[in-house]
């Protein structure tokens, strides 16, 4: 009943396999990362050069280190929630109500206490998003982008308009710099660093990763998810409000309307880095090199004076770009 | 009508694992493919399933070249795949993973009371009547999702039905409800592919049977020409002299005891002692209440009523945590769901369950973790051998199960529940299994046993316990036990 055709003889030359590079994965073996990252930022950097005087100046560079502070910090925060398969959307409100609140405290307390106290703002903020997460069994969207607006309203209660404190001392935080390197940006590093180790080499850095893969695996070996959960937003909070902090300390004047939309290049700083809104996969070097890729597509489209409605659609589209250059290097099925 | 595969490899970056394999089946052939694990079984019918792109090779079916670049152009092609894993949507009620796609219309609306009609009657004519179409198939059992994936399957009569370890999660009369429905289809001139490493049913089922070691063909035969025992040796590549370990010395102290044990609509009043250094298997039919009244011993369900002592003292139902540090392991029946995290390495997972042993200050001491890690891997000979930094879910599937049993023996448990621990895992890594099994017993471990493989449930231990609807059914000793004996308790019949 069939039709014997005997299939011709297998000719075609060995179709080479399809490129697969190893993911990122936190604790992994990065060999990879770089490619992607190293790619898109020689690219900008060669643009950037070429396309304008100013790009390589002292005062340019410097300037670049330092606006990447911000959303460094929002983006460690934001990986870790990211890599719990939750999502942090009040981190730009968090930001406003810290600067505001440590700069208006300037006037009764100690300048480091005033910082400390904006800090301690994040953290609670953070807290509370995780108790009510965790606690109640809440989706991460939804109590994130209540706390957005909850936070921002406060900031306004606290201050309808800026402060500028007239005390120096609180420039020195956001403006000093160690060598050529504005401390801000050290500070930054840091958080990457021990950022990094906290994720890959200690127990709850690795919870937190497992969660975000699978919380009912984790639950079952004995691991709290809702402890860990709580602690991935607390951590959040507290990039915020140390971001927050340093952004007033830098600029010198605190905004109840600063930081809209900082959550969104949190997400996409970790996003350009390989991290998983499903959770469970992103890296903290690779988050950092979206920080930069970020940092400089703001920096290249100001030097060219790009209008700035523009310049947002140009960055959501350079963005996109990015994200599907990065994930074809990682060998992520398209 | 003839399936032909010819000449298909498959890489993985740089490492191949299917080496040119070669495949003929004829119109309304069975035929088995059975291999150890890894042997490449599965990625050859994700192959077939449009799931994956070969390397290099052909498929043919029917005369015509198959080009499949997605599951969607198998789907076209008559080839249709109910896989290893499974893959219902949780959330989604019985009907609508059985007909996504083609759900009934009325006035541009789902009809749903004729979907829930057309569902019903697909399960009931394939014999699956026992799964209720308006059920979530989250709420199912693993059995009973498993029905449902083959139900899916056959929504419209395929033309080659590919079936990766179906017989898996089944037992008892749902195991023969799906052999009558493979004889049906296979009338009716559908061609079977069924992967199983149940070599039993493979010889009562297939026409034909294709060996796989190590992604080549090193056997094609018959169950006439061949038998068991020569089937796992050509498997292994090694003959395997017995399968179950001696029996162990009479047990010690009680360890365990669980009185009156309720849980309402799970188990009710349920009692026996475990005692030191014995293996006690619990058989039952899908839906007695075996995995239930696991998760409560672990302690991840309240019960409702009734105690667990261990040595003597009351264990609080206080969550896995609490057992764990108890000294309870629970390595779970559904891997992907509670078993791995799949977007980890596999030293991650092997860790999970122990990362705070191998502490230097507040971070894990690497070196050490890897290395306990690493004589893990050895111990269960998990492969391939370099597997400790792939991400898990690369793994097949009874080398993915190794590794969970590998994360619990971290653990040193004392008493160790093990719920379907030979699922998908061939009969060279079973005897691994069962001797690893019994040296913890030896050295003084506690081991509850589900199964619902007869032979496995007796041959493996020192004592059964027959679960019944919810109720222990009877007590056997294993020394002296038969199949039948343990089966008419399962269904009721006999009184212990
Ligand atoms: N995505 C992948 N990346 C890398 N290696 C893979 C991938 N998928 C499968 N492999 C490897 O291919 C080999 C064959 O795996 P496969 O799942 O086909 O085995 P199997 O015969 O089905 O085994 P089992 O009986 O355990 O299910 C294994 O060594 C496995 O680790
Ligand atoms: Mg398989």
């Amino acid at each position: 009943m069939t039709s014997q055709t005997a299939p011709p003889p297998v000719e075609d030359e060995r179709r080479t396999p399809r490129r697969q590079l190893p993911r990122l994965v936190v604790g992994g073996r990065d060999v990879t990362s770089g490619v992607g990252f190293v790619v898109a930022l020689v690219l900008l950097v060669v643009l950037a050069a070429v396309t304008t005087e100013n790009f390589l100046t002292e005062q340019n560079l410097t300037n670049l280190l330092r606006q990447m502070v911000t959303v460094g910090l929002l983006a460690y925060g934001m990986l870790v929630v990211i890599l719990t398969a939750g999502i942090d959307l009040s981190v730009g409100s968090v930001v406003a109500f810290s600067g505001i609140v440590s700069a208006g405290l300037v006037a009764d307390l100690p300048i480091p206490l005033a910082l400390a106290v904006g800090v301690a703002a994040g953290i609670g903020f953070g807290l509370v998003n995780g108790l009510l997460i965790a606690g109640f069994d809440l989706a991460p969207f939804v109590v994130t982008l209540a706390a957005l607006t909850t936070i921002r309203g406060l900031a306004f209660v606290y201050s309808e308009v800026p402060i500028a404190p007239e005390d120096p001392g609180f420039f020195t935080l956001g403006t000093a710099l160690a060598g050529p390197i504005p401390v801000p940006t050290l500070i930054m590093i840091g958080v990457f660093v021990v950022g990094g180790i906290f994720l890959t080499r200690t127990p709850a850095g690795r919870a937190i990763v497992a969660i975000g893969g699978n919380r009912e695996t984790v639950r079952l070996a004995g691991i709290s998810v809702k402890k860990h959960l709580v602690l991935a937003y607390t951590i959040s909070g507290t990039c915020a409000g140390l971001a927050g902090v340093i952004l007033a300390s830098r600029v010198g004047i605190a905004q109840p309307s600063v930081g809209v939309a900082f959550e969104l290049d949190a997400i996409a700083a970790c996003v350009i880095g390989g991290a998983s809104l499903a959770g469970g996969r992103g890296s903290v070097r690779a988050t950092l090199g979206g920080v930069i890729v970020l940092s400089l597509i703001n920096n290249l489209l100001n030097l060219h004076g790009v209008q700035s409605f523009w310049q947002q659609v140009l960055k959501g589209l350079i963005i996109i770009a990015v994200i599907i250059v990065q994930r074809r290097s990682m060998g992520e099925r398209a | 009508m003839t399936l032909r595969i010819r000449g298909v490899r498959k890489s993985f970056g740089q490492v191949e694992v299917l080496h040119g394999i070669d495949l003929l089946a004829e119109k309304g052939e069975v035929l088995a493919v059975v291999g150890a694990n890894g042997a490449g079984k599965s990625t050859l019918i994700k192959i077939l399933a449009g799931a994956q792109p070969a390397s290099e090779g052909e498929l043919w079916l029917d005369g015509e070249r198959l080009d499949l670049r997605s599951p969607h152009d198998a789907h076209e092609a008559g080839i249709r795949t109910v896989y290893q894993e499974l893959t219902l949507v949780p959330e989604l009620t019985v009907t609508e993973n059985l007909l996504i796609g083609s759900l009934p219309r009325r006035a541009g609306l789902i009809d749903w009371a004729a979907a829930h009609r057309r569902a019903q009657e697909l399960l009931d004519e394939l014999g699956f009547g026992a799964v209720r179409a308006t059920t979530k198939a989250g709420r199912l059992s693993v059995a009973r999702q498993q029905m449902v994936e083959i139900a899916k399957a056959l929504v419209s009569e395929p033309k080659v039905l590919v079936l990766d370890e179906p017989s898996a999660v089944l037992a008892g009369s749902d195991l023969d409800s799906l052999f009558a429905l493979v004889r049906r289809l296979q009338e009716r001139g559908v061609i079977v592919i069924y992967i199983s490493h149940r070599l039993a049913e493979v010889a009562a089922l297939a026409n034909s049977i294709v060996v796989i070691r190590d992604g080549t063909v090193v056997a094609t035969t018959t169950p006439a020409e061949t038998d068991e025992s020569e089937l796992i040796a050509l498997m292994a590549g090694r003959r395997l002299e017995r399968i179950y370990p001696d029996r162990r010395p009479a047990a010690g102290d009680t360890v365990l005891s669980v009185r009156g044990l309720t849980r309402a609509g799970e188990f009710e009043d349920v009692s026996f002692e475990l005692r030191a250094g014995e293996i006690v298997g619990l058989f039952g039919l899908v839906g007695a209440g075996r995995s239930e009244l696991a998760h409560c011993l672990f302690g991840d369900t309240r019960p409702d009523g009734g105690s667990v002592r261990l040595d003597g003292a009351e264990l609080q139902p206080d969550g896995p945590r609490a057992a764990i540090r108890s000294g309870l392991a629970l390595v779970t029946e559904d891997r992907k769901r509670t078993g791995i995290v799949a977007s980890m390495t596999v030293r991650d997972n092997i860790a999970l369950a122990t990362m705070r042993a191998t502490m230097r200050g507040p971070l894990i001491d690497g070196a050490r973790q890897g290395a306990r890690v690493a004589g893990m891997v050895r111990r269960f000979d998990i492969r391939p051998a370099h597997s400790a930094a792939m991400r898990i879910d690369r793994l097949s599937g009874g080398n993915q199960q190794k590794a969970i049993l590998a994360k619990w023996l971290l653990a040193g448990p004392r008493v160790l529940i093990l719920d379907e621990p030979t699922r998908g895992v061939d009969m060279a890594t079973r005897v691994d299994i069962y001797r690893t099994v019994d040296e913890l017993a030896r050295s003084g471990c506690t081991v509850l046993l589900i199964s619902s493989d007869l032979t496995e449930v007796i041959g493996a231990t020192d004592r059964v316990l027959v679960m019944h609807d919810g109720r222990i059914a009877g007590e056997l000793d294993s020394a002296g036990a038969t199949e039948d004996q343990v089966l008419a308790r399962s269904i009721g019949e006999a009184a212990a």
